[in-house]
Order: C-alpha cells, then sequence, then structure tokens
C-alpha cells in the first residue's frame, strides 16, 4: 500500500509517504506557512521514494478539529492533488492522530486528546488504543467547555494528549478526579500517524472521492444568530 | 493554451475554462447569496465553508461542459487576491495542488486585473491602450492601462465603493441583501426630478471618488419623505432614481475626465456595477459624445467569474510567467504593483 498523508491543522506542517509498513515523514513548526511547504514536502517525499503521485494509492489528511483555515488548507490541497491523480481521499481525526503518535512515542493505550479550541472551549476526543495497535474512538468527538468534558470509560490509567492539557490543564484535571496519571500538553498532530490510521481505512474500504476531502470543525457555531 | 480558471475571493465560486484558440470553452458561478442573506452580508468563515464544497465539483462540471478531458489542461490561474484571505487560500489551494498533480504551470491571478481585462473576451474587444473604470462592491477605481500588468490609479474611492453605497443605501430603503441591483429596479419606477442628491467631489479637479456621504444623504431624504408623503412605496422609488441618478453622473463625469486628461479614446467599464443598465445607457452617450467608445463586459461576467480569471492567467502563462510550488494568496494587493507582461 502506498499512501501520502498531510496535516496542517496546527503551528506544524507535516507530510509523511507510506510504502507498505515504512513510514517516512516531512514536518517542520511553521505557523501560517503551510501554503509555502506543504507542496514542496510532497514532492521531496516522492522524489525520495522514486514514486509517482498517479502510483499512489489515495490521500490522507487531517480532517480537523483544529485550525478553520489550517484544517481547509490540507482539506483544499487533498481535493486537488487527489482530483488530478485520480486517487481517493481518506479524512483522518487530527485528535485520533495525536493519539495515535502518543503511542507510538510513549506506547500509552488509554488517550484523552484535547486542543484549545479558544472562547474557553476545547476539541475533545477519548481514544483507546485496540489490539491491532491503533487508536479507536470512544463515544464521539466534541467542543465543550473543559469542565464539561466527556469523562473516560475508566477511572484510572489515562493520559492526557495534546495543546488543550496546557491551556486548561487544571480545569480538565479537576474534572477528571484522579483518571488523569500523566499529561503530554506539547504532543501534537503529525502525518505519520494519519497515514497509519489511514491504511486501515483504506484496507476496510473506507475512501473517499476527492471533493468528500472536507473539514470536520466540530465548531459549527461560527456566527451570533445562525 | 487551454487554462482552467478558479475564483473564490468572496461569495462567489467560480471557475471556468478559457483557450487562447478556442476563446471560453465553459464557465460557471455558484453564488453563495442566500448564506450571507441572513446577516446581511458575507461572513468570511460561512464563505470558505462553502467554497471548499463548491471548488471541485464546479470544476468537474465545466470539465463535462466544455466536453474535455482533465488530462487537456495546460495551466491553471487562480486568485490569489485582494480578498478575504480564508476564501482565497480554497480557491489557492486548490488550484495550486491541481496543476502539481498534473504537472502543468500556475499563476495566481489579481481579481481586479481579472475584472480589468474581462471585456477583452468580448468581441469586438478594445485595443490597448484604455482606461478602465473597476466598480464593484468593493472597488472604484479608474486606472489607466497601457498593456496586460501595466497599470496606473488615476483615481479611486476614498471611503465606500460605488456597489458598497448602493448596498448600504438598499438597505435604508428596506430592500433584500444583496440590494443593490434591487435598488436599480426600484430606481425604474422612480421619479428623477423629485429628489436632487449631490454629486460628490465633481466640482473640484482630480479623478478620485467619495460616495459615503450619499448614505447620509439617502437617509435624511427617507425621514423627509416619509414624514410628508402619503406614498411611501413611490417615496422610496424616487429616492433610490435620485440615488441612482447621482452615483451614474458622478460616475461620467469622471470618466470623461479621466479621458481627457489621458488623451484615451476607449473606456472599459468592468465589476459588478457595471451590469447597471442606466450606467451603461449614459456612459455610452457621453464616450460617444467625446468622440470616444466605452466597451463592457456581458453581465454574467461583470460580477465575479472564473472566465476572467482563467483569461487573465492565460495571459500571464503564456509570456511565461508561473508559480513556484507555494500558494500564498494575500488579502491586501496593490494593483499597480503587477509584473508587466512584455509580449502585448
Amino acid at each position: 500500500m502506498k499512501l501520502l498523508a498531510i496535516d496542517t491543522s496546527g503551528d506544524a506542517c507535516s507530510a509523511a509517504l507510506l510504502v507498505d509498513d515504512r513510514v517516512q515523514q516531512e514536518l517542520q513548526i511553521a505557523p501560517r506557512r503551510h501554503g509555502e511547504l506543504i507542496l514542496s514536502m510532497m514532492q521531496s517525499l516522492l522524489d525520495d521514494s522514486g514514486l509517482q503521485l498517479h502510483e499512489l494509492d489515495g490521500i490522507a489528511f487531517g480532517r480537523g478539529p483544529g485550525s478553520f483555515t489550517g484544517v481547509r488548507i490540507a482539506a483544499s490541497v487533498t481535493q486537488g492533488a487527489a482530483f488530478a491523480a485520480d486517487l481517493p481521499v481518506i479524512p483522518i481525526s487530527t485528535l485520533a492522530a495525536m493519539a495515535q503518535g502518543q503511542f507510538r512515542r510513549r506506547g500509552q493505550r488509554r488517550l484523552l486528546a484535547a486542543l484549545d479550541a479558544r472562547m474557553d472551549e476545547v476539541y475533545w476526543g477519548c481514544y483507546q488504543i485496540g489490539d491491532a495497535g491503533l487508536a479507536e474512538l470512544h463515544g464521539e468527538e466534541c467542543v465543550c467547555p473543559p469542565d464539561r468534558a466527556p469523562l473516560p470509560p475508566t477511572s484510572e490509567g489515562w493520559a492526557g494528549v495534546g495543546p488543550g492539557w496546557s491551556a486548561y490543564q487544571a480545569i480538565l484535571q479537576a474534572r477528571m478526579g484522579g483518571a488523569v496519571e500523566t499529561t503530554s500538553p506539547e504532543a501534537f498532530c503529525e502525518a505519520r500517524d494519519i497515514a497509519t490510521l489511514a491504511a486501515t481505512e483504506f484496507s476496510a474500504g473506507r475512501q473517499l472521492p476527492p471533493e468528500q476531502a472536507i473539514p470536520i470543525y466540530l465548531r459549527d457555531q461560527v456566527t451570533r444568530t445562525a | 493554451m487551454r487554462v482552467l480558471g478558479i475564483e473564490t475571493s468572496c461569495d462567489e465560486t467560480g471557475v471556468a475554462i478559457f483557450d487562447d484558440q478556442q476563446g471560453l470553452m465553459a464557465h460557471a458561478v455558484y453564488s453563495q447569496v442566500d448564506i450571507h442573506a441572513a446577516y446581511g452580508g458575507v461572513v468570511p468563515e460561512l464563505a470558505s465553508r462553502d467554497h471548499i464544497r463548491k471548488t471541485l465539483p464546479l470544476i468537474r462540471q465545466v470539465l463535462d461542459e466544455a466536453g474535455l478531458d482533465k488530462g487537456s489542461i495546460d495551466g491553471v490561474a487562480y486568485t490569489a487576491g485582494p480578498g478575504l484571505i480564508g476564501a482565497l487560500l480554497v480557491g489557492s489551494a486548490i488550484g495550486r495542488s491541481l496543476a502539481w498533480g498534473w504537472k502543468v504551470p500556475a499563476i495566481g491571478v489579481h481579481h481586479m486585473e481579472g475584472h480589468l481585462l474581462a471585456p477583452l473576451l468580448e468581441e469586438p474587444s478594445p485595443q490597448l491602450p484604455f482606461v478602465a473604470l473597476l466598480v464593484s462592491g468593493g472597488h472604484t477605481q479608474l486606472v489607466d492601462v497601457t498593456g496586460i500588468g501595466r497599470y496606473r490609479i488615476l483615481g479611486e474611492s476614498l471611503d465606500d465603493a460605488a456597489g458598497e453605497a448602493f448596498d448600504k443605501t438598499a438597505k435604508l430603503l428596506e430592500l433584500p441583501y444583496p440590494g443593490g441591483p434591487e435598488l436599480a429596479k426600484l430606481a425604474e419606477h422612480g421619479d428623477p426630478g423629485r429628489f436632487r442628491f449631490p454629486r460628490p467631489m465633481t466640482d473640484r479637479p482630480g479623478l478620485d471618488f467619495s460616495f459615503s456621504g450619499l448614505k447620509t444623504f439617502a437617509l435624511n431624504s427617507i425621514k423627509t419623505a416619509l414624514a410628508e408623503s402619503t406614498d411611501p412605496d413611490q417615496a422610496r422609488a424616487d429616492i433610490a432614481r435620485a440615488f441612482e441618478e447621482a452615483v451614474v453622473d458622478t460616475l461620467v463625469i469622471k470618466c470623461r475626465r479621466a479621458l481627457r486628461e489621458t488623451g484615451r479614446k476607449r473606456l472599459i467599464l468592468a465589476g459588478g456595477v457595471s451590469a447597471n443598465r442606466r450606467l451603461r445607457e449614459r456612459m455610452s452617450t457621453a464616450i460617444a459624445a467625446e468622440g470616444g467608445e466605452a466597451f463592457y463586459p456581458q453581465p454574467a461576467l461583470c460580477t465575479d467569474n472564473g472566465a476572467m480569471i482563467a483569461f487573465a492567467g492565460c495571459q500571464r502563462l503564456r509570456a511565461g510567467q508561473h508559480e513556484p510550488l507555494v500558494f500564498k494568496p494575500r488579502a491586501r494587493w496593490p494593483m499597480d504593483h503587477l509584473e508587466a507582461v512584455s509580449s502585448s
């Protein structure tokens, strides 16, 4: 299997190329410079592998939540590239990718992924690593005030992941009671973890046509009167 | 050379294919007016969210309509500014990535250059050099055009754009959004002699405009008229007529002055307000009386569209200009900073 994966949902800009069980990644911390970097990263990964875009099986992208503009950049680039090369697309949750990344780095299997959604809210997702070593969602992702974040299914052994845990550390800890043992607020979404999750989606036949590379914002109320 | 053009700078998604041998092969526009109507103006985040849903389906549509395989596109042009940055990013990212995937050159086009060159899509098309009046909801500019990319701003609005004045006055007259075209319709039933609006900045030299005072004048006229009138609907129509006359008169006076000052014979009008029927009639008559000629795009190409972007992009791509593997739209982008195309 050959997949390109990209993420531009936060301050980092990353692209990864998965070829069977090997993943190569390019990553830069580059706020607001995604448009200058992302296509070059994708080209460079293809160049290094000797592959052409049309030889891939699909393009995966971080579909959100995250910066509205950021997730739209990844979705738009995915739409354009996938349409041009007749490839399907695979949208992957940025929260799931953060949880997957934490498992890759630290081996932790119970993960509460949180991003700072501003306006005193977090984007929230509760993930458990299954037998296949992949992040599986428990319940639903949501945007909510940190003191109303959904509680995990068990009361101990959870790890807090992502910058939501620095923005609202005390409130989230209080809300979770004793369930959270460690926090890694420095963790962020990376394309390599999107690629890992996308490979399974692809194997399960859950790829989509290019025009369905659409962001999931979670925050759908963006005007006062809507 | 066959170019796909993408326009997403504000609240219209436009896609088109222009071929320098066969002309405009297909174009489609999706308007977001209904989405923004409830708010009385464009909500930038909602605009961006809609562009990303509409752009690719429109690209499929124009390829189908033109009966073209996507492998036959030689270049991609997209609006890179000025406009709403989030909206511009969607079209730029899709356009630049398409070109990357197709291995064809890409070019970011200045939105107002697109409008300015739109009359060149018509037959007969005006010869260079000419003076252009760009008149829309966001811009009112007089530009001396000596070549593609060779633009000198002669004058512009110091406050509201003409189209903005139309929309704001329409709102005062309680017309539905977007009010400009509604105001023009209402004005057809109005008595031109009942109210007399000022013609701002016409009594002094120069080619700048100011339209913000007109809406204040309209507001006062509405109060007076509704206090004394037995027929409020007629009063609104009369005010709409007087307002439209004032804007048209002002634009005509400045355009005539611009032709005299530059010695040009040809005037082109472009932008959403250039679809206004009264403006076209009065301008053509006035410019003909000066021994000149006025040119307009067809009404469908006056408002935002992908055809003008494909056309402008084609001129630049043909001259060898193209973008690196980067998309970097700009909310602000002065038109007189554009690179000239030497071959024209």
